[in-house]
């Protein structure tokens, strides 16, 4: 009985201990909020490190799309913004929630399917064209449908073809409200087409059937901005350590980092912040 | 079947390289599900007793709603707590959003009902075998259910893994209010969310049979220690 309890009593301390031992040993963050593509492309991972060394400065990144990464800064939840819908970063800082937004970088969106390519768009340069084919087609389409970047994209090319997929529901066109990957993941699964940034593409590795069949339409081109969350809506909004990020992205040697970063000798950004 | 194969190659060869990144990101799933369990039995474990040994207006009610509970998704436990957390929340002064703390709060919340209904069943039972032997010697229900608690730990500690369990397989209330940051918050099954979604499937695969190794490691760990129990003091 004494040595259960006496064990009883190690366990609750150590659990205890375990409960209080400092969360992190570092304590100069700041958190970013920016979309599946930087992060599952591997360009954080590429880029952070040398801007840690540099300044001692730790950057927590949280990965969302971008819908939901602009709700999550509007609520003060993170410093610095980082995505790629510009009517909506505009949008943003017009209502006040981020300020200072600025061009960062550009890839492309791309679309893929299957081999087989039954709607036969494989190979054209008119993303609206191949958008027609496929709705006339009623080929399976995988669309995001989760209010991100690259979903919203999506729907500006419905819109300027002039289709309304919406009407497709539940037969070729498929809203799969996830994330690049897990919609890549079913499109693979379902042999659908689907639209993906350039950058989530070339990281991707369970690709199946799936090939990119449209390609260097000028209206696929993908800008990403960074701005600050505004301190004036959320006080407690590190705008010191943030803008220092902000200046090392835009600057030179950051724009420097972004050109490098390659995946099998394909670069994946394309840096474009106004010098 | 191939990348089943593959899957257990990764897990070993992951193993066996002893790669830092791992090490950190399995510490930090133990740490934070053991934080939870540690909460939820301090907690969870004199309410089940109180439960069991009480009589009070709405205990039915009660009952129903904690073994409802049990059901919380917990997308939706992380979802209230991210709220709850967030800047623009009540307790958005605190700015432990996104912290391993946050973490240990959101699987606290999610195993605290399958903590407390467990045992309050377990309790019941022996309340209603022993009762009168524990009324004749004078114990009242405060006592008796205390005596209950130490008289029926062996069963509460299934009560407890069970909480673990759940608490160690869970993604959803984690991957909402940890977000999943690299080095900071990412623990054993938001790393496997993401490798699928990066279509990388041997690889998340291989994460997932070593998390499944953990649990089976500490699941054995407590039922050797439980036997040994029993053996000593029957």
């Amino acid at each position: 009985m004494d040595m259960i309890r006496r064990t009883l009593v190690v366990a609750a301390i150590g659990g205890a201990a375990l409960a209080a031992a400092p969360v992190f040993a570092q304590d100069k963050f700041i958190t970013v909020a920016s979309t599946t593509s930087t992060e599952n492309s591997g360009l954080f991972k590429a880029i952070l490190p040398v801007f840690e060394k540099q300044t001692g400065i730790q950057v927590r990144v949280v990965a969302l799309g971008t819908g939901q990464a602009l709700d999550l800064a509007r609520r003060g939840d993170a410093d610095v913004l980082f995505v790629h819908n510009k009517r909506a970063e505009e949008k943003f800082v017009a209502e006040g929630y981020g300020i200072d937004r600025n061009d960062v970088m550009y890839n492309d969106f791309v679309l893929v399917g299957p081999k087989s390519d039954p709607a036969k768009v494989g190979g054209g340069k008119d993303i609206l064209v191949a958008l027609k084919t496929i709705e006339a087609a009623k080929a399976p389409f995988a669309s995001r449908g989760d209010k991100s970047g690259t979903h919203s994209a999506e729907l500006r090319y419905w819109k300027a073809a002039g289709v309304d997929p919406t009407a497709g529901k539940g037969s070729w066109y498929r809203e799969t409200g996830s994330g690049m990957g897990a919609t890549l993941n079913t499109a693979s699964g379902m042999s659908a087409y689907v639209l993906t940034d350039r950058g989530t593409w070339l990281s991707f590795k369970n690709r199946g059937d799936l090939t990119v069949l449209v390609e260097g339409d000028p209206r696929l081109f993908n800008q990403y901005g960074i701005m600050l969350v505004n301190p004036a809506k959320h006080p407690h909004v590190k705008k010191d350590m943030g803008q220092v990020f902000i200046d090392w992205v835009l600057s030179p040697a950051g724009q420097k980092q972004i050109a490098s970063y390659k995946i099998g000798g394909q670069q994946l950004f394309f840096p474009n912040a106004k010098q | 079947m191939n990348s089943l194969h593959e899957a257990f190659g990764q897990a070993a060869a992951l193993v066996a390289s002893g790669d830092a990144t791992l090490i950190e990101i399995v510490l930090l799933s133990l740490r934070v599900s053991l934080t939870a369990v540690l909460v939820a039995a301090l907690i969870g474990l004199p309410i089940g007793a109180a439960i069991a040994v009480g009589r009070f207006p709405g205990r039915r009610t009660l009952i129903v709603v904690l073994n409802a509970l049990m059901g919380l998704p917990p997308v939706v436990v992380g979802l209230l707590v991210y709220l709850l957390l967030s800047r623009a929340g009540p307790l958005g002064a605190l700015g432990i959003l996104f912290t391993p703390t946050a973490m240990v709060i959101a699987q606290t919340v999610l195993i605290l009902p399958i903590i407390a209904a467990l045992s309050r069943q377990a309790i019941e039972d022996a309340w209603s075998e022993y009762q009168e032997q524990l009324r004749s010697l004078g114990a009242g229900r405060l006592s008796a259910a205390f005596t209950l608690l130490w008289d029926t730990r062996f069963s509460l500690l299934t009560a407890v893994l069970a909480g673990f369990g759940r608490a160690a397989a869970e993604v959803g209330a984690v991957m909402i209010v940890g977000g999943n940051i690299d080095g900071v918050t990412r623990v054993m099954t938001t790393a496997i969310a993401l490798e699928t979604s990066k279509g990388d499937l041997p690889l998340a695969l291989g994460l997932g049979v070593i998390l499944i190794s953990l649990v089976l490691i500490l699941n054995a760990a407590a039922y050797l220690t439980k036997e040994a129990a029993q053996r000593r003091y029957g």
